[in-house]
C-alpha cells in the first residue's frame, strides 16, 4: 500500500499531525491539501474502481476526475478539495473495495 | 445571504476581476468558489505561493495577488469552499459548504468556471502515476511539491511552462515528449506570418521557456506518436514512437497535456447553447461581445467562454461586469462604453497569438481517436472500442451511447470523456463535431450528498412560505 | 413494397414490437429519432411491477402479470442472441408505508383486485421487523411494506441496447436521425420524414411515445396522451444496501441507488427542479438512512407517457386501414408482452390477445 514517494517537498514549517489511511497512521502537514499530503507520504492507490478494480490515484488535482476519492466519515469525497487535519480517519471507498480480490 | 446584485461562480483571474469591477459599480456580490483561497487554478493559493516560490513559479504567477488583493471590498462577499451543484431559473445557485447547502439568488449570474485540460486518453492514463501537467502545477503552487522522475508528455506553452519551473527546481523531468512536429510550427508561422507579432509577448515567453530548457539538457522528443503509459499497479514507463523508432523511458510519473478547453459543464446544465470551434477544437458557449449568453441574466467570461489565457480572462470580467453594471442601471450606457473600450483594445492584443498556438500545437492525433482497447471514460472505464460499437447500431449522439453504454455517468459526469465521445461518433457516424453534439448535463454539476440535499426541501418551504 | 411493417418510434415500445414482428418472419422498418429527442426510454425507472396496477381494471392488471411472467423467457432470449444481459431480477418488490392507514387502505384494494383476478395475487404484508429482516438498512418510520412476489426489475437501458442490436441483427431497417412528418395510405403506408426520407409499408405501427400526439390525428387515432414529468436521482456506486426493488428506490446491478419520481404535471419540459430533488432525497432518506451519507452523482427528469387513466393504448384506425397506435406507460413492464403477444394481434392471429378494454373508445367524450 505504501510506495515511494514521487513527490520532493520544498520546506514549510507546518505542524505534522496524524491521520489514518485504511488503518495505518501518517504524519501529514496540518492544513495541507489532503490529497498532495497522501500523494507525498506514499499513500496508494488513494482507490480501487467499483467497475473494474484498477487501482487509481489522483488525476486532475482539480476537482474534476473523481479519481481521488476517498472515505471519511462515512461520505466519499474528493481528496483533492479536502485539507489535512488532526485525527482524519480515512479508508478507500467500499464500493471498489468489494471488488478488489 | 440569499439575495445579491451579481452571483460569480469561480475566484479565478475572470471571476475576481469580474467581482471588483462590479462592486466598483455598486452592485452587490456573492462570489462562490469551491477552493479554500481565491485565485482559481492559474493562480492557486497565489497569496501564500507568491511568496515562498517566486522563483520558481515566474513573474506571471505574482499577477494573481493583485486580483486576489481586490476583493477586498466592501460589497463582495466571498464564500469559499463552496461547491455549487445546481443552478435554476438561471440565476438561482445552489451550493454547499462543509457538508451544508444554501442558495443564492442574483439578478444576474457570471459564470467564470475556467478551463479544463483537454482530455487525453492514451493506453495507461488511468494508472496512478498519470496525472495531468496542470496537477503538477497544482501540486507545486498549492503545496510546494515537485514531481520526481517525470516525464512530460504532450504538447503547447503549459508543458514547457511546467519543465521549466521543474528545472528552476533543481528536479527536471526525465524527458520531453512532445507530439507536434515541425511541420506544425512551420504550418502556423506560414499561416500567421508577421501577424503573429501582435502576440508576440507570449511568443516571447515561450522562446524563453525553451531556451531554458535547453539550457538544463532535457531530453527532448519531439513528433511523438504511439504514446503509451506502461506498469501495473503504477506508472513504470512510458513507450513512444519519435526519431523513427519506438522509444521507452523509465519514469514513476507521466504528466500528460495537449491544451485546455472550455469547462462549459455549468453553462450547459443551463441550457446556454454551445458551438464547435475548429481552431480550439472543443465546444464553446454562445455568447455576445459582453459575455451575455442567451439568457440575459446569465453571462459567462474567462477560459469557460472560450481559451484565451489569463489575462484576457481577467479582460473579459471586467467587460462583463461593467455590461452587469449597466443592465442594472449601476452605470449609463455611455460609461460602460467608455469604460469597455480600452479593454477590448488589451483584449485583442491578448488573443493575438492564440491562434498562432493553436495551429502551432494541435492536440495529440493519437488521444483524438484512441485504439479501441483504450479507455475513454476513466469513471465508467469504457473504451473508445465500445464507443464505435454503439455508433454501429444506430448511436449518432453522446445522449446515446451514454444510454447504451454508460460513458460520462460517472461522477466526473463526462467531464473527461465527452470531447472524446463527440469526436469518436463524429468520425465513425461521418457527421461534424457540431452536428454530433454533446452530453446534455443535468444537475448536479458537481456530486451532493442525499443528507445535504434534503436539508435544502425544508430551506424551499421556508422561502415559498415568505414568497406567498 | 419496402417492409411490411413501418414502426414510428424507436424506443423500448417500437422495438420490442419489431422483434417480435421479425422473429415472425415480418420485414420491419424503424423510423427513429435523434440524440435530442423526450425519450421516456432512457429516463425510466426500470421496474417490471404488476403491485398497484389496474386497481379500477384488472385486465390491466392480468396484462401486466401477462408480461412479467414472459419476461423471463424474453430476456434470455436476448442474452443468447446478443450477450447483453439486462440484469432482470424477479424476486418480489415493495410497496413501502409510514402509516398504518396507508397501508390498511392499500390492502383492502389490493383484496378487491385479488378476488376478480380469481386469487392469482400473491403479496404478503410485512411489519417492520419482518421487513428488517429482509432489508436490514430500512428507517424506523416505514412501519411496513406489501412484498407483491410478481414484483422485480431490470436495466431499462441494456433493455433498449439489447433491443437496437438485436433488431439489426435479425434483419430489421433501423433509420436514425429522423421525425417522421407526415404518413398516407394510398393502397400502401406512405411516411415522409422532415429530411425528405420516405418509407413504404403495408402496415404502420405508431409507437411514438409523445410524438402521438402530433402524427396520430392524421392517422385516425385520438392519441390522448400526455406528458407527465418524473424526476429521478442516482446516487454513486454503493455497497449492496438493499435487496429488492420498491417504488422509492432500487439499487441497480452497477450499485448506484436510483430514487424516484416525481409526478408533476408541466407540459413539456423535462428540467430538473431543487424542490424536486431535495423531496426525493428527503423520502429516500426516510426509507433507508444510509443514504443520507451518499453522493448524489446524476439526476434526471424524463416524460411520462400517459393515457387520461393511465393504462396503455392499443388501437387499430379505422380511418386508415392497416394502421395500429401502441402506446403505454409502462414500457419496459409490458415490454414482453409487447414483444411476444402484441405481433399476434398486429397479425390477428388466434393467438392474439384480447386488448378490447385498452381501445380508445373508453375516452369516448360523456
Amino acid at each position: 500500500m505504501k510506495t515511494a514517494s514521487q513527490l520532493r517537498k520544498l520546506a514549510d514549517g507546518s505542524r505534522l499531525v496524524r491521520v489514518t489511511f485504511a488503518g495505518t497512521d501518517f504524519q501529514l502537514r496540518e492544513g495541507g491539501n489532503l490529497a498532495a499530503e497522501m500523494l507525498a507520504a506514499g499513500i496508494g492507490p488513494f482507490r480501487y474502481t467499483p467497475v473494474s478494480g484498477a487501482p487509481r490515484n489522483p488525476y486532475c488535482m482539480m476537482g474534476a476526475c473523481f479519481d481521488c476519492l476517498v472515505e471519511i466519515d462515512g461520505v466519499i469525497r474528493q481528496a483533492c478539495m479536502m485539507e489535512v487535519r488532526e485525527g482524519l480517519s480515512i479508508s478507500r471507498p467500499a464500493a471498489g473495495e468489494a471488488e478488489h480480490d | 445571504m440569499t439575495e445579491a446584485d451579481l452571483v460569480v461562480i469561480g475566484a479565478g483571474p475572470a471571476g475576481m476581476s469580474a467581482a471588483r469591477a462590479a462592486a466598483d459599480a455598486g452592485l452587490s456580490v456573492v462570489l462562490l468558489d469551491e477552493q479554500r483561497k481565491a485565485g482559481g487554478q492559474i493562480y492557486r493559493d497565489v497569496v501564500r505561493a507568491a511568496k515562498v516560490r517566486a522563483d520558481i513559479l515566474g513573474p506571471d504567477f505574482h499577477k494573481g495577488l493583485e486580483l486576489v488583493h481586490a476583493l477586498r471590498h466592501a460589497n463582495i462577499h466571498h464564500i469559499t469552499g463552496a461547491t455549487v451543484w445546481q443552478i435554476e431559473r438561471n440565476t438561482r445557485v445552489a451550493y454547499t459548504v462543509e457538508g451544508a447547502a444554501s442558495f443564492v439568488t442574483g439578478k444576474c449570474l457570471l459564470i467564470a468556471t475556467g478551463a479544463l485540460e483537454r482530455p487525453i486518453p492514451v493506453p495507461g492514463w488511468t494508472l496512478p502515476g498519470a496525472m495531468t501537467a496542470g496537477a503538477a502545477q497544482i501540486l507545486l503552487k498549492q503545496s510546494g511539491m515537485l514531481v520526481e522522475n517525470a516525464v512530460l508528455a504532450g504538447c503547447g506553452p503549459l508543458l514547457y511552462l511546467v519543465a521549466a519551473q521543474m528545472c528552476r527546481a533543481g528536479t527536471p523531468p526525465q524527458a520531453l515528449v512532445e507530439t507536434q512536429s515541425t511541420a506544425n510550427i512551420l504550418a502556423a508561422v506560414l499561416h500567421h506570418g508577421m501577424g503573429a507579432i501582435q502576440g508576440w509577448r507570449q511568443l516571447a515567453k515561450g522562446l524563453g521557456l525553451l531556451s531554458e530548457l535547453r539550457s538544463s539538457g532535457v531530453k527532448r522528443f519531439t513528433g511523438a506518436s504511439a504514446i503509451a503509459i506502461e506498469g501495473s499497479e503504477h506508472v513504470e514507463a512510458i513507450r513512444f514512437t519519435a526519431r523513427g523508432r519506438r522509444q521507452r523511458v523509465e519514469c514513476s510519473t507521466v504528466l500528460l497535456h495537449h491544451g485546455v478547453v472550455a469547462n462549459t459543464q455549468t453553462a450547459r446544465s443551463i441550457g446556454v447553447p454551445h458551438h464547435w470551434d475548429e481552431l480550439q477544437r472543443a465546444f464553446v458557449p454562445e455568447k455576445n461581445k459582453w459575455g451575455r449568453t442567451v439568457h440575459p441574466q446569465v453571462y459567462i467570461a474567462g477560459d469557460g467562454a472560450g481559451i484565451g489565457g489569463a489575462d484576457a480572462a481577467a479582460i473579459t470580467g471586467r467587460i462583463a461586469a461593467l455590461a452587469i453594471a449597466g443592465e442594472l442601471g449601476a452605470i449609463t450606457q455611455a460609461e460602460r462604453d467608455a469604460a469597455a473600450l480600452p479593454l477590448r483594445r488589451d483584449l485583442r492584443r491578448e488573443l493575438a497569438a492564440r491562434p498562432f498556438i493553436d495551429r502551432a500545437y494541435p492536440p495529440y492525433g493519437g488521444a483524438l481517436s484512441p485504439a479501441d482497447e483504450t479507455i475513454i471514460c476513466r469513471c465508467e472505464e469504457v473504451t473508445a472500442g465500445d464507443i464505435r460499437k454503439y455508433a454501429k447500431i444506430g448511436c449518432r449522439g453522446p445522449n446515446q451511447t451514454k444510454a447504451f453504454g454508460r460513458p460520462g455517468m460517472g461522477p466526473c459526469q463526462g467531464r473527461y470523456c465527452g470531447l472524446t465521445v463527440t469526436e469518436l461518433l463524429a468520425a465513425a457516424n461521418g457527421l461534424s463535431p457540431q452536428d454530433t453534439g454533446y452530453y446534455r448535463i443535468r444537475p448536479p454539476i458537481k456530486p451532493v450528498t442525499l443528507g445535504e440535499l434534503a436539508g435544502l426541501a425544508k430551506q424551499i418551504e421556508d422561502e415559498k412560505e415568505t414568497a406567498q | 413494397m419496402e417492409s411490411d411493417y413501418a414502426i414510428i418510434g424507436g424506443g423500448v415500445v417500437g422495438l420490442s414490437v419489431a422483434w417480435g414482428l421479425l422473429k415472425r418472419g415480418r420485414s420491419v422498418t424503424v423510423i427513429d429519432g435523434d440524440d435530442g429527442s423526450f425519450r421516456a426510454s432512457r429516463g425510466n425507472f426500470g421496474l417490471v411491477w404488476v403491485q398497484s396496477k389496474g386497481m379500477n381494471q384488472p385486465r390491466y392488471a392480468q396484462w401486466s402479470q401477462q408480461s412479467v411472467k414472459a419476461w423471463r423467457a424474453f430476456s434470455d432470449e436476448l442474452r443468447g442472441n446478443t450477450g447483453y444481459d439486462v440484469g432482470l431480477e424477479q424476486n418480489g418488490g415493495y410497496d413501502f408505508h409510514f402509516s398504518e392507514e396507508t397501508l390498511a387502505e392499500t390492502v383492502r384494494k389490493y383484496e378487491t383486485l385479488k378476488a376478480k383476478l380469481n386469487g392469482d395475487y400473491p403479496y404478503e404484508i410485512l411489519g417492520h421487523n419482518e421487513l428488517r429482516r429482509e432489508e436490514p438498512e430500512i428507517g424506523p418510520k416505514v412501519i411496513g411494506a406489501i412484498l407483491h412476489h410478481q414484483d422485480g426489475h431490470a436495466n431499462p437501458l441494456k433493455l433498449l441496447k439489447a433491443l437496437a442490436d438485436d433488431v439489426r441483427r435479425l434483419g430489421g431497417r433501423i433509420l436514425n436521425d429522423k421525425t417522421v412528418k407526415s404518413v398516407s395510405r394510398t393502397g400502401s403506408f406512405k411516411l415522409e420524414c422532415s429530411d425528405g426520407t420516405t418509407v413504404e409499408a403495408a402496415k404502420t405501427v405508431l409507437s411514438a411515445g409523445l410524438g402521438a400526439t402530433e402524427l396520430g390525428p392524421n392517422m385516425g387515432f385520438k392519441a390522448p396522451i400526455r406528458p407527465q414529468r418524473g424526476q429521478v436521482l442516482i446516487t454513486e456506486k454503493l455497497p449492496r444496501i438493499m435487496n429488492r426493488p420498491s417504488l422509492i428506490a432500487r439499487q441497480v446491478e452497477e450499485g448506484g441507488v436510483q430514487i424516484g419520481a416525481t409526478n408533476e404535471e408541466v407540459g413539456f419540459d423535462d428540467t430538473v427542479t431543487l424542490e424536486g430533488l431535495a423531496g426525493l432525497a428527503e423520502t429516500a432518506i426516510e426509507t433507508y438512512p444510509v443514504l443520507g451519507k451518499a453522493q448524489l452523482v446524476r439526476s434526471w427528469g424524463a416524460l411520462r407517457v400517459l393515457s387520461p387513466d393511465g393504462l396503455p393504448i392499443y388501437q387499430k384506425s379505422t380511418e386508415m386501414p392497416g394502421a395500429y397506435l401502441v402506446t403505454c406507460h409502462s414500457g419496459i413492464t409490458l415490454a414482453a408482452a409487447h414483444a411476444r403477444f402484441i405481433p399476434e394481434w398486429l397479425e390477428e392471429t388466434p393467438d392474439a390477445p384480447d386488448l378490447e378494454v385498452f381501445n380508445e373508445d373508453r375516452f369516448a367524450i360523456a
